[in-house]
């Protein structure tokens, strides 16, 4: 590839269209949610209004986010994003493992069940997992007729977390798959002529070549995690809000559009942090770089 | 979010929040601004809350061709028309969000000499508190909040919030409605306060009665209760008059009933929003609705109880004296509508409906 700076027309005419979908549809809205932030609702003749706001008025909305409630709910959403997130990564371990393994006519095929559910709208799915979980659906009506259950399968914590690791899992298969193809199986075979267990060499061989992928998985798996308020929504009970739920009510029922962007703001910075931690992981690697 | 079978039944409040919008279209600005209006008319309703033929029939009577958007619930058209009416020209907001866009200068005052198909409608529904004089609304359906129960599994009639908020009785087999609104209001309502109360003290009492109550409740139904109903998921659920109404045609076991200590009414009404693009048409669209065999043909397919007196009067008796849409004057005495509060007071609310959520 040349230099961009021998080549100036070429370069502005592939960036241009790129770079005016990104300012026009994430940088300026981001930077709207920015100032509203900053901002309170205005007041109008003595009353609050309900759609003018007072611009740069103070950090009264980031004052509130530190609430007793809204930590407690973003604890929450912290604790049940890790918990997805380790389930899904001791979930999709061994199915990395086991599709690199596979005949290699099978594993397109493989790949492709992975990915398959993308093709159906996250919400349509999740009705899917809603008539297999409740009191009367599949798994139960199963477990009924050989008299066990019902079992509590959602509309509880439970049923949150199940859902998470279920949408999110692909996210943590395919990172996965990438680093372990690469893997040169030669290692191991190494380790475990000179004496290593079955367990030593993945611990000290196979564990540390594949960390950059499971970084990776684990970053694209909680940070949308994070975000998550659908799934805490349709299959949580009493007790399920995330901050996503809140962040919603606040753009909806409560018209608290302020507070509702410092929210999402410091949900930014929360992803930011787990970027940089990332970065920082990567670069301390020894292993197979994704 | 309604749910609960891989193609949920659309019903008036049902889910999807959002999908609907998102078959929302541009709308053209009136070329002809002073000139006849091009026949054209944006709706903007919840799904399945119009007749079956209503729209063809309009447009064959008038030439207007009525492009329909949907919505989920009040928040979403709020929230939609708050940064500019996006073209609409007819909406369909309840009493208290009626009450808010007035404030905020969102709907357009309505022409009444446009309109002769007023004299249809009840005359006790012409001057409500959220609307006095009907400046800007008229009512197109009304209603109540209650609970619905199966009856082989309740026993007796469960007349009173109590049931629902603070009774071991029927635990684990409850949903409420899951909105600031309503679940504080029902809470308010069985303490004895008033369902819009802005009263700090009282609300306190009600979200320490929620908070404690919910070991009681499966799930905070996001207007789904009657679904969950149907499917023998919950055997109590607080719900609308209507959405219970319609699973009742389904399940004879099914039941409504409005608790002594009063409830919630409350009345859509039919506005044309600030902007909206073509006003005569949105006018002779609303004057259409309001004729007696048109109004007939809406309350067939939706059986919400109506406003429309000359509709009314050509249903047949069972859809007249069903208590479950027309709830006996004494029920309806200890009802009130839900008020628009002010932003603070919508705050406070959201507030505690948060520490609830948190507990």
């Amino acid at each position: 590839m040349e230099d961009w700076k021998t080549n100036r027309n070429v370069f502005w005419t592939l960036a241009t269209p790129g770079t005016l979908w990104l300012i026009a549809f994430f940088l300026v809205p981001l930077a709207f949610l920015f100032v509203l932030s900053f901002s309170s609702k205005a007041m109008i003749d003595g009353q609050i209004s309900i759609n003018q706001y007072d611009y740069f008025s103070g950090l009264t909305n980031y004052l509130r986010s530190f609430n007793p409630d809204i930590v407690s709910i973003f604890i929450r959403t912290l604790w049940w994003s890790a918990l997805a997130t380790l389930a899904c990564l001791i979930i999709a371990y061994p199915i990395a493992f086991g599709i690199c393994f596979a005949p290699d006519r099978w594993r397109p095929l493989l790949l492709m069940l992975i990915v398959l559910p993308f093709w159906i709208n996250l919400l349509i799915r999740t009705y899917a997992l809603m008539a297999v979980l409740r009191d009367n659906g599949l798994v139960n009506s199963a477990l009924g007729a050989v008299g066990l259950g019902p079992l509590p399968l959602m509309n509880n914590t439970f049923g949150v977390i199940f859902g998470l690791v279920y949408v999110y899992m692909p996210f943590m298969v395919l990172p996965l798959y990438a680093t372990i193809e690469r893997l040169d199986k030669s290692f191991l075979e190494a380790s475990l002529d000179l004496g290593g267990t079955q367990f030593q060499t993945f611990r000290n061989i196979t564990l540390p070549l594949t960390m950059p992928g499971i970084v990776t998985g684990v970053v694209l798996v909680f940070i949308p995690c994070l975000g998550t308020f659908l799934t805490s929504e349709l299959l949580g009970g009493t007790s399920s809000w995330m901050i996503g739920n809140v962040i919603q009510s606040q753009f909806g029922p409560a018209n608290d559009w302020p507070f509702g962007s410092a929210l999402s703001l410091l949900l930014m910075y929360a992803t930011f942090a787990v970027l940089a931690v990332r970065a920082f992981l990567s670069r301390n690697s020894k292993g197979v770089d994704v | 979010m309604t749910v609960h079978r891989p193609f949920p039944r659309f019903t008036r409040r049902s889910l999807l929040k959002g999908t609907g919008a998102a078959f929302a279209g541009l709308v053209l600005s009136p070329r002809f601004a002073m000139a006849e209006e091009e026949k054209k008319l944006s709706f903007y309703n919840y799904d399945t809350y119009i007749g079956e033929t209503t729209l063809d029939d309009f447009n064959k009577a008038t030439g207007i061709e009525v492009k329909l958007d949907l919505f989920a619930d009040g928040d979403e058209l709020f929230t939609k028309l708050k940064a500019g009416n996006p073209g609409y020209d007819v909406i369909v907001p309840t009493s208290n969000v009626v009450e808010r866009m007035v404030k905020a200068n969102m709907l357009m005052p309505l022409d009444h000499a446009k309109i002769p198909n007023m004299k249809n409608i009840d005359p006790s529904f012409l001057n409500p508190t959220f609307d006095p004089g009907r400046k800007y609304s008229l009512p197109y359906q009304w209603g109540t909040v209650g609970i619905g129960y199966r009856k082989s599994k309740v026993e007796g009639a469960p007349d009173s919030w109590k049931w629902l908020l603070d009774d071991e009785k029927y635990a684990g087999r409850i949903a409420l409605l899951g909105d600031q609104e309503h679940a504080i209001g029902a809470a308010l309502k069985y303490l004895g306060f008033s369902y819009n109360s802005t009263n700090i003290d009282e609300l306190n009492k009600a979200r320490d009665l929620l908070i404690k109550g919910k070991k009681l409740v499966k799930k905070y139904a996001d207007d789904n209760g009657q679904d969950l109903l149907a499917q023998g998921e919950v055997d109590l659920t607080m719900e609308y008059n209507g959405d219970i109404a319609q699973v009742m045609t389904e399940d004879d076991d099914l039941s409504y009933v409005i608790p002594k200590e009063g409830s919630n009414v409350w009345e859509d009404t039919i506005a044309i929003p600030t902007g909206a693009p073509h006003p005569e048409n949105a006018h002779a669209f609303i004057n259409y609705i309001f004729d007696g065999e048109v109004g007939k043909g809406i309350t067939k397919t939706i059986m919400y109880a109506t406003p429309n007196a000359a509709a009314k009067a050509l249903m047949d008796e069972a859809y007249q004296n069903n208590p479950a849409i027309f709830p006996p004057a004494d029920v309806l005495a200890k009802c009130e509508y839900s008020a628009y509060l002010g932003e603070e007071a919508v705050k406070v609310r959201d507030e505690i409906w948060t520490a609830i959520q948190a507990a």
